[in-house]
């Protein structure tokens, strides 16, 4: 599904030059779940954003679904997301202003659903994550584990196949943690692909496969793990 | 959920913000509107008063001065009336009413008195205070309007009666014959004179067939006959010794009496110039006023709305980052911001009008000394130039916002 040929990223930063990224080459199937690990900048979230077209790389290339989606102009870009991917985000990025069911009816605003759609499919995703009863809630008044659902209803409202979470459980307790990773591999059960950056080993043995980057450089990839 | 209820959900959650600039937009157009219509009615009073005033331009023979207009004394300073022709023909942009006049002193029960030969229905068109009510004489609305086909008419001196009052009141002004005339208000009380008396005039009888409403000018003292049964009597020929004229003032200012002077060599024109320079110097002031404060009030309105949209546009980075991970594209974010600011400006826009109305009406007399009502028209162009305002004033902190990188922002955190 992602393929990644020799992509190098590099910042201009006031003290220098800054390699993020330097060289990567991947290649993930569809239906996949990888775990990226390595420890903090040494260039897993670049790598993420990379893979979800946010990122141009220096050098390099980076093909989706057989799409080499830097050659894609801004409009194609913004509807490939909008489609095939869902970003997880450690911080959830709700937006503050907007009730739980708002939030996740975003996507299917920016999609061209009807409102009313919008709303049908929003209540559906948030029942299913338990927080059908939480619709008119804000984000400051849901719990973190609350506001972590929301986030992922509003990821999957438009059935993204690709999953790009940066860490993920980064901000919650080992029991939110847990349930995060439960919904991931659900996820995966069902054919979806993920991608997930974490610094924590235990989360990241979860993957089939695991990819250690150090130095902006992928040093080790793992075998498909047993779980 | 739609943009625009994106944008309301926002507004709503971030009053406090928005305050300022609605303040300064709203109290931009306040100032405007209240401006704008109090200078409207003063205007319209001003206009008003030249109109009650009547002519603000002399066309004098070449000798004469404004003393002997005045005086009613000419002497022998005349002028062909053909000059009226001449001047109805030419190009003349601001020509609004020409009334000729041949003016004699006669003698009434042993009193000077002045005869004027006039043509009855150019001379009501330049006198309001003749005009009746029904408006049968009203003078033509709008500046610059030359009637050549009322001159004509009425140089041809026909005209139809009626069966109405106001027919009545026509008839006898445009049938103004050989034997009839029309005395001034203290020249009916003086001697004694009414509708239907007769009175003698260098050997021939004359009839009066209306006595004129009191003008408190020297109108009243005179007595009107046509002009050219004034000619007749005085064996003058076809000549007048005034030309009142109403010119309009900003044409009068564009070089209407340099045309003129130019079409007549032979006479002498003279302006009202304080008459029209009140209104011209008025008016000026009022658009200088409006402009100048325009400009200003504009200018601060719009930087206090880019001000605002750009901290907005900073304080939601993170949302901006999310929407454009979530597949959003520059032109919805755009949108989003562009609706804001527009609508911003409609309710300023609003606001801004019914502040400046209410203003304009409660301080209009006792700044302008005039009635001001509310100038409904106004309230479009004042939300339209709120509405663009804002949108042009948003379109750098909106362009910034577009322009984002979403990955910056969401390494961020």
């Amino acid at each position: 599904m992602i393929k990644a040929e020799n992509i190098t990223k590099r910042y201009q930063r006031r003290e220098g030059p800054v390699l993020a990224l330097d060289g990567v080459s991947m290649e993930i199937a569809e239906g996949e779940f990888v775990s990226i690990m390595g420890p903090s900048g040494c260039g897993k979230s670049t790598l993420l954003l990379t893979l979800g077209c946010l990122i141009r790389p220096t050098e390099g290339k980076v093909w989706l679904d057989g799409r080499s989606v830097y050659d894609l102009n801004h409009e194609e870009a913004a509807a490939l997301r909008l489609k095939t991917i869902g970003f997880v985000f450690q911080t959830f990025n709700l937006v503050p202003y907007l009730t739980a069911l708002e939030n996740v009816q975003l996507p299917l605003y920016l999609s061209g659903l009807p409102p009313a759609r919008q709303r049908t499919r929003a209540e559906e995703l948030l029942d299913q994550v338990g927080l059908g009863d939480r619709l008119s809630h804000k984000p400051s008044e849901l719990s973190v584990g609350q506001q972590q659902r929301v986030a992922l209803a509003r990821t999957l409202a438009n059935e993204p196949r690709l999953i790009l979470a940066d860490e993920p459980t980064g901000n919650l307790d080992p029991a939110l943690a847990e349930e995060m990773l439960d919904h991931l591999e659900g996820l995966h059960q069902e054919g979806v692909t993920v991608v997930m950056v974490t610094h924590d080993p235990l989360l990241a043995a979860r993957a089939e496969r695991q990819l250690r980057l150090v130095e902006g450089r992928v040093s080790a990839t793992e075998a498909v793990t047993t779980r | 959920m739609t943009t625009f209820r994106l944008v309301l959900r926002e507004l709503r959650e971030r009053k406090s913000q928005l305050v300022t600039s609605f303040v300064a937009i709203a109290l931009g157009i306040t100032v405007i509107v209240a401006v704008r219509t109090m200078s409207h009615f003063s205007e319209k009073a001003v206009a008003q008063e030249l109109d009650n005033l009547g002519a603000n331009v002399l066309i004098l023979p070449k000798g004469a001065t404004v003393t002997n207009y005045y005086t009613a004394d000419f002497g022998e300073y005349v002028m062909p009336e053909s000059y009226i022709d001449d001047i109805t023909t030419s190009q003349l942009q601001g020509v609004d009413n020409l009334s000729p006049k041949l003016t004699e002193a006669i003698s009434l029960n042993g009193q000077r008195v002045y005869l004027t030969g006039i043509l009855p229905k150019n001379e009501f068109k330049s006198k309001p205070a003749w005009q009746t009510a029904d408006g049968i004489f009203a003078r033509p609305e709008g500046c610059g309007t030359v009637v050549p086909g009322a001159v004509a008419k009425a140089l041809g001196g026909s005209a139809q009666g009626g069966g109405s009052a106001a027919g009545a009141r026509q008839v006898v002004v445009q049938e103004l014959g050989g034997a009839e005339v029309m005395i001034g208000n203290d020249v009916a009380s003086r001697f004694g004179l009414k509708v239907g008396s007769t009175l003698p005039i260098k050997g021939e009888s004359f009839t009066v067939k209306s006595v004129l409403p009191s003008t408190g000018t020297v109108d009243d003292t005179r007595v009107f006959a046509h002009l050219h049964t004034v000619q007749r009597l005085f064996g003058r020929g076809q000549v007048v010794n005034a030309i009142e004229m109403i010119g309009c003032c900003k044409e009068i200012s564009k070089g209407l009496i340099d045309g003129l002077n130019r079409l007549l060599p032979e006479a002498k024109v003279v302006t009202i110039k304080q008459i029209a320079q009140t209104q011209l110097s008025t008016n000026t002031m009022m658009e200088r006023f409006s402009v100048i404060f325009l400009v200003i009030i504009l200018l601060v309105g719009a930087v206090s709305i880019a001000n605002y949209m750009l901290a907005n546009v900073y304080e939601r980075r993170k949302e901006i980052g999310t929407l454009l991970a979530l597949g959003a594209t520059r032109r919805r974010i755009s949108s989003v911001f562009f609706m804001k600011s527009g609508l911003l400006g409609l309710v300023g826009g609003l606001a801004g009008y019914g502040l400046g109305t209410i203003l304009a009406v409660g301080l209009g007399p006792r700044i302008a000394g005039v009635p001001v009502l509310p100038l409904p028209a106004l309230a479009g162009w004042a939300t339209l130039l709120a509405v663009a305002v804002s949108i042009i004033a948003s379109a750098l902190p909106v362009a910034k916002a577009a322009r984002l990188d979403p990955a910056e922002i969401l390494r961020e955190g």
